[in-house]
């Protein structure tokens, strides 16, 4: 017989959006930062972004094929993880110490847990802390002076930190040592910190082209930045200070955690509810550790704790079900 | 007003919406199968050798819920067997021999003054002609017009919403035969004192709106409402929700909400059977999707072969991957096209490619399901339940309220057949809850006897 149809059931046609094209427009809308990171801090930080890139997407390749499990059509979201990683690390950071964090993103947080969709934390945010609590110097160093003349063991080896000398006070410890910062500057980026959260501008652009392109909604990054400014506002200690709030809100990892670590589909509530809640969470919990506790730092930790609230948050934010008077309550 | 979720698709409508409709005439056998309703099939009033005539009944409603069968040509009784039906399944089936001639039913086309028919007549004249809801359910229209409470109906609302991309069938019945659609909705609203009639057409379908709109300019309780563009708008529940604000779940009838739906097709269909006293012989059934030669719009005879009507349309420009009868989002893919049209298939489209035909990849929680879900589900977590047989689960997070309306499989970035997988556990829940009813039937019966 020729007539041979294709049967299934309904529906039969598939929007163009896959997973793949929204990685892809995840990736496109961090290569601004990106490229402003490599601008900021030379070369050496385009070194650890292929360094964290590559060895996320070999370690997903070379555990899918040691555990034979299907290597899928690539979507993309490993080199993801690898961006985001990238971004938060200083650029003086040791190579091996960047690949061991593309490793840990991948194997511990991701795979191990069952791959894309099923792990509970943000892979890259979780490697990130790992590499925090392992190696706390290093991970706090923040240099912005360019390469000098490095040796090529030193530079595999080391990095750049020695040979700069350079650590210099961020941001975020000027604010907690009370002294006012440049606001233009913090909004540029041209300040010390990890490679990709510096510059708010770049970061703000990739965001923006996120939301046009309807890959993010602004709840969870605004609610975020929003809650954690009126937190500010209250406990700051310096009332209604545009300099300290609008200072905390454009340095350290604010806005890189709440427009692409905080929305992370995967480790995200789904209802609009869920996301008001999950952002108020994290936007209080950074006060607390920045503003409250001993340490400059808290998005990352705020968030990876706000992830292990999500399935929690899921279930009492069940969506009521068109015509139904109530949804009952989970067993 | 609109409902949260559904989606915005490709259209393709602007393939056949412009093609005038054509009449065609059947060549070969027609076939009448006697359950093209929801209900109990019809009982067939003829046998083999029988001679029938235009608009006589074939087969007779059985029971409350069924619909009688009508014949759409004059000729012989060929054989009472099983067919082959659009939706895959075999069907017992009336097989006619047309003789050309067309002769009809004495009473066929005599006008009646319908303004002044008593409300037991106009159900008479709508379950005599056979009339199903022709908008894809099926749901024999005589018995949506016999409501516990004819007082209780506020509103009578005519469906013209054609949310499904490439179909065009309403579209040009809404261009064409508007007259009919407007007294037809006049006739129903004879029967419900206290009701307001609502003619709905979303907003790509300006100049239909525009002509009804002009056609019911005098008439103080017929309102032609414009809905905005977005799939699945003609969805019964969607549907009542946009044009009264009333919502229902899927325990609830329109009627237990005031409202009275039908198709516009169905409404036309009344006005012939009621007016003119014409059966529900014919439908326009639309031919389109990128692997047809011609997309166009024929009226034709119900029970003649779809392979006679792609014949008439040029054929397919190269082979389809896929055909479907009904629209992409809710129709039925087929491995064939002889089958012949029933009351509720309203096109038949050919593809080249077939999206469906993908692998499905992990989910990435991303919410679109969610958000797309017309109904306010988590077709995520249904599917999953679904697949892991968690029945339970399933219908405490509202599972068996799923309309199959397609939305999330749509939108799935992953592939993942949400709607295949909910749809099926669905059905397997109602299977399982039936099946449990008559073992407790039996072990009832059984303690009796006992």
């Amino acid at each position: 017989m020729s007539d041979l149809y294709n049967v299934s059931a309904a529906p039969h046609i598939r929007s163009p959006i896959k997973t793949n094209s929204i990685m892809r427009d995840v990736i496109l809308a961090l290569i601004p930062a990106g490229l402003f990171g490599i601008f900021n801090f030379g070369l050496r930080a385009l070194l650890v972004i292929l360094a964290t890139v590559l060895s996320c997407v070999v370690t997903e390749y070379v555990y899918c094929r040691l555990m034979k499990k299907p290597v899928n059509p690539w979507d993309y979201s490993d080199i993801v993880t690898g961006l985001l990683l990238a971004f938060n690390l200083p650029s003086g950071i040791p190579i091996w110490m960047a690949v061991l964090g593309g490793v840990f993103a991948i194997l511990i947080v991701k795979m191990l847990f069952g791959g894309l969709g099923q792990n509970f934390m943000n892979p890259a945010l979780a490697a990130r802390v790992f590499l925090f609590i392992s190696f706390p110097a290093r991970m706090s160093s923040f240099a912005l002076d360019k390469v000098i003349s490095p040796t090529v063991t030193d530079f595999l080896r080391d990095g750049v930190l020695v040979l700069d000398g350079v650590s210099g006070a961020t941001p975020l410890g000027q604010l907690k040592a009370g002294e006012t910062v440049d606001l233009l500057k913090l909004f540029i980026g041209n300040i010390g910190g990890t490679i990709g959260e510096t510059s708010a501008l770049a970061l703000l652009i990739g965001a923006a082209y996120l939301f046009y392109r309807k890959v993010l909604t602004p709840i969870i990054p605004f609610i975020y930045i929003l809650s954690f400014a009126i937190f500010a506002l209250i406990f700051g200690g310096h009332g209604f200070d545009m300099n300290y709030i609008l200072g905390h809100i454009l340095s350290g990892g604010l806005i890189l955690g709440a427009f692409f670590m905080a929305t992370d589909y995967v480790t995200s509530p789904i209802t609009p509810k869920g996301q008001l809640i999950f952002g108020a969470f994290l936007g209080i919990m950074t006060g607390i550790f920045r503003i409250i506790g001993t340490g400059v730092e808290g998005v990352s930790f705020a968030i990876l704790l706000g992830n292990l609230l999500v399935p929690l948050i899921d279930n009492v934010t069940r969506p009521k079900t068109f015509g139904k008077e109530r949804v009952k309550g989970v067993k | 007003m609109t409902y949260m979720g559904g989606i915005r698709i490709h259209e393709g409508k602007e393939l056949s919406k412009d093609m005038p409709t054509t009449v065609l005439l059947p060549k070969g056998d027609l076939v009448f199968p006697l359950s093209q309703h929801i209900g109990t099939p019809a009982k067939p009033l003829v046998s083999k050798g029988d001679t029938v005539l235009v608009g006589q009944v074939i087969g007779e409603a059985d029971g409350l819920v069924s619909s009688n069968i009508i014949s759409s040509v004059s000729g012989t009784v060929k054989a009472i067997e099983r067919r082959l039906m659009p939706t895959g399944k075999m069907e017992e089936s009336i097989v006619i021999t047309n003789d050309n001639q067309y002769n009809k039913i004495e009473s066929y086309g005599q006008n009646r003054d319908y303004m002044n028919m008593s409300k037991e007549k106009i159900r008479e004249a709508v379950k005599e002609a056979g009339i199903v809801g022709l908008g894809g359910a099926g749901f024999p229209t005589h018995v949506k017009l016999t409501p516990k409470n004819d007082s209780k109906i506020d509103y009578v609302i005519v469906n013209g919403a054609e949310c499904e991309p490439y179909l065009t069938s309403d579209y040009r019945l809404m261009m064409e035969e508007s007259e009919a659609i407007i007294e037809g909705l006049k006739i129903i609203l004879r029967m419900f004192d206290n009701a307001k009639g609502i003619i709905a057409v979303e907003d790509d379908k300006p100049d239909a709106i525009e002509k009804l709109r002009v056609l019911a300019a005098d008439e103080s309780n017929i309102e032609v409402q414009a809905l905005k563009t977005k799939y699945p708008q003609g969805g019964e529940r969607q549907l009542v929700y946009v044009t009264t604000g009333r919502k229902m779940n899927s325990k609830k009838l329109p009627a237990d909400v005031g409202c009275i739906v039908n198709n516009v097709a169905t409404v036309a269909a009344i006005y012939n059977a009621v007016a003119n006293s014409m059966p529900l012989t014919h439908r326009i059934v639309t031919i389109s999707g990128d692997a047809a030669a011609e997309p166009q719009n024929f009226k034709v005879p119900l029970g003649m072969s779809f392979s006679e009507i792609i014949e008439a349309a040029g054929g397919f420009k190269v082979q389809p991957k896929k055909i479907i009868f009904g629209g992409p989002m809710m129709g039925n893919s087929m491995y064939t096209y002889e089958v012949p049209v029933t009351k509720t298939v309203n096109a038949l489209l050919g593809f080249l490619k077939d999206d469906a035909a993908v692998e499905e990849s992990a989910c990435i929680l991303c919410g679109r399901c969610y958000f797309r879900c017309p109904l306010n589900l988590l077709p995520m977590k249904l599917q999953l339940l679904g697949l892991n047989s968690e029945d339970e689960k399933f219908v405490e997070l509202d599972g068996m309220e799923c309309c199959g309306c397609g939305c999330c499989s749509y939108i799935c970035p992953a592939n993942r057949s949400l709607t295949q997988t909910i749809v099926q556990t669905k059905q397997r829940i109602l299977e399982k809850r039936n099946v449990q009813h008559e073992l407790y039937e039996l072990h009832k019966d059984h303690a009796v006897n006992e």
